[in-house]
């Protein structure tokens, strides 16, 4: 038998198919969350269209594209949305979709409790009103919990209650894991990336230090009870690796289709530096995927650059490429956040002005920036892992010996 | 279950599971639990595929050409996708 070569290794080097896949249906959005990572607010005119995207979803059947992360904006706010969602699941294509909650009602909540092929997450940023709101806007807590009760009260066990974990609130940890049991759901934490209008308050939200570490224990104590979407294998330089298998999926295993059928190598990556193509164009999705000169590269063996020296590089492996993209740093030094503090130095030799801003903005109030190109020079290698929304979101790590593995 | 017994029953593939095979082996994912699994091994994928139609296992993975000596960590790899309900068993 052929098991020379670690599966990890063959996630790295990309799969013919993605896994599965983030797909961004709208930048509509009833909310304007501070730290949104894809600018939305008001609707693209060039928005897939009905056809269109259930175009996509013959593709991803065709792939065997297990599921897809539904996101947006608020993607139940398009009108063709459960008609996407049930051509999608009668193809075989596998839902999960983010929500702030608006739209699931009683009504709703039946109708996803009765649907094995459908998986909500309900956001949630604080587990007070006062921390949640500040982010996501005057009386999203309570809209939050109303969605709960529902999906609660409908019988809908599992859910997923999806957190960011910033710096108002890893102090709510265990009060969110308490909700989650309350309503037999799931809490899943992920890591706040300085993407979109998240570039904006990163500063002032991501975790300090001492939070970071406090997260790391926490993590460690709640094992796989808790998800992560593999969001923190940044923590791995503590010495332990968090459960998963701590690789970057971006082009990899996983990407982005966002709203207007761009394709990116991540969902915190919507720059003009990681877009791959379009599903417009002639090839389609199956096109983009398999033959994009940045998937390629995503593909080839990355160098570690300012971090080959560290020890920690084996676990880290630098950490986030959006993260360090979207705060100025180079692709193949550390984190921002890095846990053995080399991230500190090297932002303060970033010059100001020279960040690169997120493509595209949504927001409501800003008017809509003319389409144009922006020049930007990537370097050659990329890390080698990093990210979120991997859909290996709680894989074991892969015992040698064994033939069949199974995630968790 | 008893362990020893998972090669002397018959088995399937679970109707909600999707396989889809891959160079190294093949990665499943089940639809009601909502987990991802894989298989480190092509021929762990053959055994699967003649699984639904053997009257046990065991046959199955004569039909997929294990070697005998191998059959312990066949047995082991289904065991693992019996207990994650990714595999059922037939009563027929």
């Amino acid at each position: 038998m052929s098991v020379a070569t670690p599966l990890v290794e063959h996630f790295a080097h990309g799969l013919d198919s993605p896994i599965c896949l983030t797909w961004e249906l709208t930048y509509a959005c009833n909310l304007a969350c501070r730290h949104c990572l894809s600018s939305s607010g008001r609707r693209d005119p060039r928005e897939l269209t009905t056809d269109e995207a259930k175009a996509v979803i013959d593709e991803l059947e065709r792939m065997q594209v297990f599921y897809v992360n539904i996101g947006g904006g608020e993607p139940t706010l398009r009108p063709d949305f459960w008609e996407l969602v049930d051509y999608a699941t009668a193809h075989h294509v596998g839902v999960k979709f983010s929500t702030n909650g608006y739209r699931i009602t009683p009504e709703v909540a039946a109708r996803l409790a009765g649907s094995d092929y459908v998986d909500v997450q309900i956001s949630l940023d604080g587990a007070t009103p006062a921390v949640n709101d500040d982010v996501r806007g005057e009386g999203s807590y309570a809209t939050a919990i109303a969605a709960m009760e529902n999906l609660a009260a409908a019988g809908f066990e599992g859910f997923k209650i999806s957190v960011v974990c910033t710096r108002e609130n890893i102090g709510h940890l265990d009060a969110f894991k308490a909700l989650a049991d309350r309503y037999r759901a799931q809490l899943r934490l992920t890591r706040l990336r300085p993407s979109g209008r998240g570039a904006d308050v990163w500063d002032e939200l991501h975790p300090t230090a001492g939070q970071q570490r406090e997260l790391y224990e926490w993590l460690l104590a709640h094992g796989e009870d808790v998800l992560t979407g593999d969001s923190f294998f940044h923590l791995a330089g503590y010495g332990e690796s968090l459960p998963g298998l701590n690789l970057c999926g971006a082009g990899r295993v996983v990407c982005l289709i966002d709203p207007v059928g761009d394709v990116y190598a991540c969902p915190f990556a919507i720059h003009d530096a990681f877009l791959a193509g379009n599903v417009r164009a002639p090839g389609g999705f199956a096109g983009v995927w398999r033959d994009s000169e940045l998937f390629q590269e995503l593909r080839g063996p990355q160098a570690a650059g300012a971090c080959s020296a560290c020890s920690a590089y084996d676990a880290c492996r630098g950490g986030c490429m959006a993260a360090k993209f979207f705060t100025g740093l180079p692709l193949d030094g550390p984190d921002p956040e890095c846990v053995k503090g080399h991230g500190e130095p090297a932002l303060a030799t970033v010059e100001p002005g020279t960040v690169p801003r997120p493509s595209g903005d949504h927001s409501k109030g800003v008017r809509p920036a003319p389409v144009t190109a922006v020049p930007v020079s990537l370097t050659p290698r990329r890390p080698d892992r990093a990210c979120d929304e991997s859909p290996l979101a709680g894989l074991d790590p892969i015992p040698s010996n064994a033939l069949a593995g199974t995630d968790r | 279950m008893t362990e020893a017994s998972v090669l002397d029953r018959a088995w399937g593939v679970h109707p909600q599971v999707s396989v889809r095979p891959e160079r190294f082996g093949a990665l499943l994912y089940h639809f009601g639990t909502r987990r991802l699994s894989f298989l480190k091994d092509r021929r762990l994928l053959a055994v699967l595929e003649h699984l639904g139609e053997a009257p046990t296992a065991r046959a199955a993975c004569e039909q997929a050409e294990v070697e005998p000596a191998a059959l312990p960590a066949y047995e082991a790899a289904l065991a693992r996708l019996a207990a994650t309900d990714m595999l059922e068993e037939r009563t027929s």
